[in-house]
């Protein structure tokens, strides 16, 4: 088959794929914007195995017509981030409860369904909605998210116009144990905002999800989130920010359990004086792939980001790492840093890394590197000799391995909260 | 307290002999110092005693206060009395020096059936005995010996010592690379803990620690097998002489 035969075949597979989706109605506006992103992905087609943006995930689950059934994990933990003073947003299998949910408003905050933002005639998010999520398609498609923009049936439509001071906590519950989500948030930060933004929970049996965010100058974004213990859920995530000057974005995931989990980033750092920090710390124990896609790009000066992933897998888990680091050529004095670790603690588990630079500005200080590796015997030794047992020290040790990420969470409350799940996750598999 | 007997090992992973048959007895609130040239089989001695992988016991036994050492985890070792001050302590990236050494101690207290101590017992007592160490503040709040210079490392070990407050302690080189002011700090923190009941065994190259700390016995080590003891004066004659003239004896004997 010819290469042109090939794309012919993929697209026409998206097209038979899509053509029986509903497309959710809205104002005029809202239904060209999702017109559009449908007719993109036309163009594009869904992800194919073969695709080098895909190799060592297999999108196929992803794309199926219905999802593979997940069992509804029950915890008897009390769920992340209780213990603030938040404002409280629930999901249920993907869709808004209203009545779990706090009351749609807070200090400097404007807050919305985005159903109802898209069902209005005016409204800011008209210039926002699949913006960021097309503007991210050079130089590589990103199809599942134009699949979102085209299909999103539900999500939250968050302005900052100052400092908010509670955390806006969304959470996803998953009840249904065939449920299909698909969720799109636009969360816009006006000059000089801080806002803080809290996700936790598996939400659906399938989840696809985007976040836009744009950071204004001056603007401080924080994100927090877990992504849920059920085993068998799968999940892709696109997160897609822009961050004007002076400002701040920053971000740290945590996923326990889960088969399969796609986690894309791309940030486009677009001012000067700004900083952008992406940390992962992810866990899993068997039936377990867990992929971090990470692509930032500088076009300003002075700017610093991060990337700092790690992954403890165990019991023929599968861990996938592929970030870029784009230096254009106007950013100079950029500070890029990224770092993808891999711990494997047997021989069946792999890490798999893609760790990129492009840099076209001279004057610039990036590194990258990537490490898989098992347990340091020594430092093991080093413990047990000082009387910590063999199994209390091997957690030590791998929480030692997860610090860095952890660290990169700037509560210490929440990265508390966080730790403390680590912890039990390692302590219930003590031998 | 501590008796080798006929002690053999190898490599676990080579044909290579390292220990060919070490005796050696301890008593109760003794000190003894093992001099010897390099790669005669020091530290595997305090290795094999302290449970490290890589080695395998062909012959022989170590018990501590009549327990079977050999049988037993490197963490029940601990647990029991053991302690060994490492020649080359481990760097541990991520976890903090506090944390650590909370986690040992406890270990230890939990092991022996005893209470753990509350975060604020743990801080007095870490407190005063990191003063008298001069371990300040920012050298606990580290990740474990990562950036610590030579003597810090060394410092560090004998806080741990002082912490977990051992039965028999085995101090492998800890002299080494250590300037006058710095071995005086820790020659200290080992007499601190010199009693009736609290035996060490010191392994060193010089006789300028043993000056600080007043061997019973001294021996010496060489390939694989003690060839000699005798009192203080054997670690003068070291001084003096090196080991040629001994092994010489040896070769001869
Ligand atoms: N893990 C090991 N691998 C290879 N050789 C070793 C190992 N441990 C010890 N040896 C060898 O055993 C001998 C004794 O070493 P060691 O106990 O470190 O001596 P010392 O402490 O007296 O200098 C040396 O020849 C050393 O090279
Ligand atoms: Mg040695």
């Amino acid at each position: 088959m010819t290469r042109f035969e090939m794309k012919q075949r993929k697209l026409d597979a998206t097209a038979e794929r899509v053509l029986g989706m509903v497309m959710p109605q809205g104002a005029p506006w809202a239904n060209d914007l999702r017109q559009d992103a449908l007719n993109r992905l036309l163009s594009m087609g869904l992800p194919q195995g073969r695709d080098e943006y895909w190799r060592w995930t297999k999108p196929d689950s992803l794309t199926a017509d219905r999802p593979a059934k997940a069992a509804v994990f029950q915890s008897d933990d009390t769920p992340l981030f209780t213990a603030l003073d938040r404002l409280k947003l629930v999901f249920v299998d993907g869709v808004f409860d209203a009545t779990a949910s706090d009351a749609l408003e807070g200090e400097n905050l404007e807050i919305m369904r985005l159903t109802d933002a898209l069902g209005s005639d005016i409204h800011w998010v008209k210039d926002a909605y699949g913006a960021l999520e097309k503007r991210a398609q050079d130089p590589v498609d990103r199809p599942l998210a134009t699949l979102n923009t085209a299909f999103a049936t539900d999500g939250i439509v968050i302005r900052a116009t100052g400092p908010v001071t509670r955390p806006v906590s969304l959470i996803y519950l998953h009840r249904d144990e065939t449920s299909d989500a698909i969720l799109h948030h636009v969360i816009k930060l006006d000059a000089g905002a801080e806002l803080t933004l809290l996700e936790n929970g598996p939400a659906a049996a399938r989840f696809n999800k985007v976040m836009e965010i744009e950071v204004a100058d001056g603007a401080r974004f924080h994100h927090v989130r877990a992504q849920g213990r059920d085993h068998e859920r799968r999940a892709v995530t696109h997160l897609f920010a822009s961050v004007g000057s002076d400002a701040a974005f920053k971000s740290f995931t945590m996923t326990a359990n889960g088969v399969l989990t796609r986690n894309e980033v791309f940030i486009d750092i677009v001012g000067d004086d700004s900083v952008a920090h992406v940390a992962g710390a992810a866990m899993g124990d068997g039936d377990f792939l867990h992929d971090d896609t990470v692509f930032i790009t500088h076009a300003g000066l002075r700017c610093e980001s991060r990337q700092v992933f790690k992954k403890v897998l165990r019991n023929g888990a599968k861990g996938v790492f592929q970030g870029k680091i784009l230096v254009k050529q106007a950013a100079q004095k950029t500070d890029g840093y990224q770092i993808s670790q891999g711990l494997l603690l047997d021989e069946d588990s792999q890490f798999l890394a893609k760790p990129e630079l492009e840099i076209y500005a001279d004057d610039v200080a990036c590194s990258h590197g990537s490490t898989v590796g098992a347990i340091n015997e020594d430092a093991l030794f080093y413990l047990q000799s000082r009387g910590v047992p063999h199994a209390e020290a091997t957690d030590l040790l791998t929480l030692a391995f997860l610090a860095e990420a952890i660290d990169e969470i700037e509560d210490e409350a929440i990265s508390a909260d966080i730790l403390n799940r680590l912890e039990g996750w390692l302590a219930r598999r003590r031998g | 307290m501590l008796e080798i007997k006929n002690l053999h090992v190898k490599l676990q992973e080579e044909d290579k002999q390292i220990l060919k048959g070490v005796n050696l007895t301890v008593g109760a609130g003794e000190v003894h110092a093992i001099m010897g040239p390099n790669g005669s089989g020091k530290s595997t001695t305090s290795y094999v005693l302290s449970g490290r992988d890589g080695y395998e016991v062909t012959e022989g036994e170590a018990l501590l206060n009549g327990q079977n050492l050999l049988d037993m985890e490197p963490e029940e070792r601990a647990a029991a009395g053991l302690f060994l001050a490492f020649q080359y302590p481990v760097e541990i990236p991520g976890v903090g020096n506090m944390t650590f050494l909370r986690t040992a101690v406890n270990a230890q207290r939990k092991a022996r059936g005893e209470d753990e101590l509350s975060a604020t017992e743990f801080l007095k007592l870490v407190r005063e005995k990191a003063k008298s160490l001069k371990i300040d503040a920012d050298m606990l709040k580290r990740p474990v010996n990562v950036g610590f210079s030579g003597g810090e490392k060394k410092r560090n070990e004998i806080l741990q010592m002082a912490m977990l407050e051992p039965q028999l302690c085995i101090l492998d080189e800890t002299d080494s690379g250590l300037d006058v002011d710095a071995m005086k700090l820790v020659a200290e923190g080992v007499n601190a803990l010199r009693d009736s009941k609290r035996s060490f065994v010191v392994i060193t190259h010089y006789q300028r620690l043993l000056d600080h700390i007043k061997p019973d016995v001294v021996h010496i080590m060489s390939n694989g097998r003690i060839i000699k003891s005798g009192g203080p004066e054997l670690a003068l004659e070291v001084e003096h002489n090196g080991y040629a003239d001994l092994l010489a004896e040896q070769e001869q004997a």
